[in-house]
């Protein structure tokens, strides 16, 4: 095993924990804002399908990246939409919802690439690199951390502006609250209709932008079915973070190390049946899971929809 | 006084039901306005339309000579409306001072200072003593109460409504409550305080008012009610609030006043029947319970119960009450010590060996544990005997038996419902709770646990209750009633004991002095 410990594998393993990791920890973000008020967004996959499908097609007609994450985000944000209308405003079944939501992007995002390319799949230019000066020239980590697209360094911005909200503006305490006890917020004179339903949006927008960076920057190309349990791995991650987006960043560093496994693993010129190593992300959420799950502390009106005035 | 808010001609219907009927009521600065009424008369609903929870579907709220609609909680606070509402209304995750902070505009910081420093004025204005970093979680029901208060005053309410405010509270929380009320109607605030305890609406009250089926069916002013004896004041209210004075017809609304009037003169439990002579029915010795997340276990309780003995148990909500309740019913496994039922070791036996024995349970939490709100009442009333005959024979149903039981067991307590196969969620808390009575305390009971069995009810549900307690007392059955209403147990109690940190704090006669002696040991101070 002395192909471990080299320079190649080492930046291999960094370099794609943050690719793989990326459109993990924005979508476990979005989830994690959806939890704290109260919804669970069972649709996140959906939203990151669609967003990578949306994000996809606007880089590849406008040639920018930056118009393609747009894109990704408001495909996310319209698909987060019928949560808002139907499971907030209706308060149907969130659980029923998101799994329509889901099958539902796979189907449409399925189809209508075929429409466009029929059986071809166009690929994007590799995206811009923002190497950090001074940071890009430290041995290892400099190619596999700080050699990055820059919407990767304002998503680890946005883990800290994300935390400071949530622990002091009025909308992180209106968010708890929504979560633990609407009737509460409604009694201190805050809609908990709005509330949730900027999280939910919010959620789908971050979704939507961690599949365009799935699809433009971590693949290049779009292929139905790629976010392949991406969008279930958030919701765990999203579970188990207890309302910390810090924690959100740890966990999506971890499954996206066990993601890039499979590629380094071959730089690494190590012979590792494929099957073994994709089966990993699986067995880490598993193991997670059985570690960390009793502790989840999840908000105690999550999952409940809000009628006022109603027990 | 000038007049601070007032109702013109309110109505609010629900399907099926007129919530309230053309209500209109006055409510003057500087003056307690009591809501009585039976549940159902609309007095929460009265408050969900002055918090602006609820819009009624005709009249308007006139307040400071402007009639207006409230559209939303918003908008109840701008126009200086502050509610405590019957359930709580707090995050229990969050600490109080961010409780408090609650509602501010989203994209400001946190006014963290300023929240503080109105937090002192508040606290100094009520004659608090909270922490404002503590954790709501942290804190005794009395003091997330203040918050509540806190809260509804934050916005300089000119009127408070308190809906229910001391179902939950300790003698000592319900008097801090009382001279909060106080205070703030000395400062010119118009109070509103729903409540059915006339004791407290005599106490705190200075206008009397009373709701019968939606319509205000007249009150007593305040020069009226300094002038009236109690006796006057209750005999006044009662026929107010069952509509003898309409003139109706003695049917089920005389029926009520009629047989309210008879339970409040009734003596419920009389004194000294119980024969110390004879070996006690139960003998709990030392017995303790596992701690749980949130829980105060049992410590090394022991205490014996005599049949035909009425033991209350008092002490503040969450001294180990809960733990000692489902200790005896079997629920709850025992970790060291024993039970023993007339002279038989029972401590290892579960739920099914205890009830065959005569053991019964009451829970106070009467639709999540103690009935199933989806199945019809004549399921409910057979449910600890799900799969055993004469109910079932070999896995089969015997529906034709389960009805027939129900219909008796309805008619016999008087159960209010459309027939025995009305989901029991359906049914009012009064009439879940005779359910409860009815199945629990049949012919075979010997010792029949009641936890809080009056909670929530109101004034003529908590008398029948209080009934049904002193008749199978009466017919030999030993009980042992967990309340936090002292009231009540030092009316039915032979020996009341105290709860607190998990133990027995102690057992005192009920007698002339009980009251003072079990105040003490609620402290957590002797029973010297």
């Amino acid at each position: 095993m002395g192909g471990l410990l080299t320079e190649p594998f080492l930046v291999s393993l960094l370099y794609g924990a943050v690719t793989a990791g990326m459109p993990l920890l924005l979508a476990g973000l979005g989830e994690q804002m959806s939890e704290k008020a109260g919804v669970l967004n069972i649709g996140l996959e959906g939203m990151m399908l669609v967003g990578a499908y949306t994000g996809f097609v606007a880089a590849y007609h406008s040639g920018s990246f930056w118009l393609g994450y747009l894109a990704g985000g408001l495909g996310g944000m319209l698909t987060a939409l019928i949560v808002l209308l139907l499971c907030i405003r209706r308060g149907l079944n969130q659980i029923v919802i998101g799994i329509a939501i889901t099958v539902g992007a796979e189907g449409l995002t399925s189809l209508l690439h075929y429409v466009q390319f029929s059986r071809s799949y166009p690929r994007l230019a590799a995206a811009p690199v923002l190497a950090l000066p001074l940071l890009r020239d430290v041995p290892v980590l400099g190619r596999g951390l700080f050699s990055h697209n820059l919407l990767v360094y304002l998503a680890v911005a946005l883990v800290f502006a994300l935390s400071w909200m949530y622990r002091s503006t009025y909308l992180g305490l209106s968010l708890e609250a929504a979560g633990n006890q609407p009737a509460a917020l409604d009694a201190a004179g805050v809609d908990v209709v709005h509330t949730r339903s900027l999280a939910v949006l919010c959620t789908g927008f971050l979704a939507g932008l961690g599949g365009a960076y799935l699809a433009n920057v971590g693949a290049g190309i779009f292929v139905p079915f790629m976010t392949g349990g991406a969008g279930v791995i958030g919701i765990v991650l999203a579970m188990l973070a207890r309302g910390r987006p810090l924690m959100v960043m740890v966990g999506a560093a971890l499954f996206g190390a066990s993601l890039a496994m499979t590629t380094a693993l071959q730089v690494a010129g190590i012979d590792i049946p494929t099957d073994v190593v994709q089966m990993l992300p699986f067995a880490v959420v598993m193991a997670v899971l059985v570690v960390f799950g009793r502790h989840s502390m999840l908000p105690s009106a999550l999952g409940t929809p809000y009628t006022r005035g109603e027990r | 006084m000038s007049i601070v808010a007032a109702l013109s001609g309110i109505t609010k219907r629900y399907p099926g039901v007129v919530a309230l009927d053309a209500v209109s009521l006055e409510f003057h600065a500087g003056e307690v306005h009591v809501l009585l009424g039976e549940n159902g008369a609309g007095k929460s609903t009265l408050v969900s339309v002055l918090a602006g929870m609820q819009q009624p579907d005709e009249g308007t709220v006139i307040i400071g000579g402007n009639p207006l609609r409230i559209a939303s909680p918003r908008h109840s606070i701008q126009l200086g409306i502050g509610t405590v509402f019957q359930r709580p209304s707090l995050v229990l995750s969050l600490t109080v001072i961010e409780n408090l902070m609650l509602g501010g505009s989203w994209l400001r910081r946190l006014a963290r200072a300023a929240a503080l420093r109105r937090f002192r004025e508040l606290a100094t204005l009520l004659g608090t003593h909270l922490d404002p970093d503590a954790p709501l979680a942290g804190l005794s029901l009395g003091e997330q109460q203040q918050v509540e208060i806190m809260r509804a005053l934050w916005r300089d309410a000119k009127l408070l409504l308190l809906d229910e405010p001391t179902s939950m509270l300790t003698p000592q929380g319900v008097a801090d409550l009382g001279r909060m009320m106080r205070n703030l109607r000395d400062r010119g605030v118009a109070l509103i305080l729903i409540t059915h305890k006339l004791g407290e609406a005599y106490e705190f009250g200075d206008r009397i008012s009373v709701l019968r089926l939606g319509k205000v069916a007249g009150g007593i002013d305040p020069e009226a009610l300094v002038a009236m004896e109690e006796s006057g004041r209750t005999a006044t209210i009662i026929r107010l609030m069952f509509g003898l004075e309409a003139g109706e017809a003695a049917t089920t609304a005389g029926g009520h006043a009629a047989e309210l009037a008879i339970l409040l003169g009734r003596k419920i439990h009389g004194p000294a029947v119980v024969d110390r002579s004879q070996p006690p029915v139960l003998r709990v010795r030392e017995a303790s319970t596992r701690a749980e997340f949130a829980e105060t276990p049992l410590r090394k309780v022991s205490f014996e119960l005599w049949s035909s003995e009425v033991l209350g148990i008092a002490g503040v909500d969450g001294n180990g009450q809960k733990h000692l309740a489902e200790m005896i019913a079997g629920q709850r496994a025992v970790h060291g010590g024993a039970l023993e039922l007339g002279g038989i070791d029972i401590t290892q036996g579960g739920v099914p060996e205890r009830r065959g024995r005569g053991v019964r349970y009451v829970t106070d939490d009467r639709l999540g544990e103690g009935t199933v709100g989806a199945l019809p009442v004549a399921t409910n009333l057979v449910l600890k005997e799900v799969g055993a005959p004469p109910w079932w024979h070999h896995g089969i149903t015997d529906w034709a038996a389960i009805h027939a039981h129900a219909r008796v067991l309805i008619e016999r307590n008087d159960i209010r419902t459309p027939s025995a196969l009305t989901p029991a969620g359906k049914l009012s808390g009064g009439n879940v709770q005779k359910v409860l009575l009815a199945r629990e305390l049949d012919a075979e009971a010997r010792v029949a646990i009641l936890n809080k069995p009056t909670h929530g009810l109101d004034l003529h549900n908590q008398r029948l209750a209080l009934d049904r307690i002193g008749t199978a007392a009466a017919r030999g059955v030993a009980l042992l009633v967990i309340s936090t209403d002292l009231d009540e147990l030092i009316e039915i109690s032979d020996r009341i004991g105290v709860m607190f940190g998990g133990r027995l704090a102690g057992i005192v006669d009920n007698d002339a002095g009980a009251i003072d002696r079990v105040r003490r040991l609620m402290t957590g101070a002797g029973a010297t």
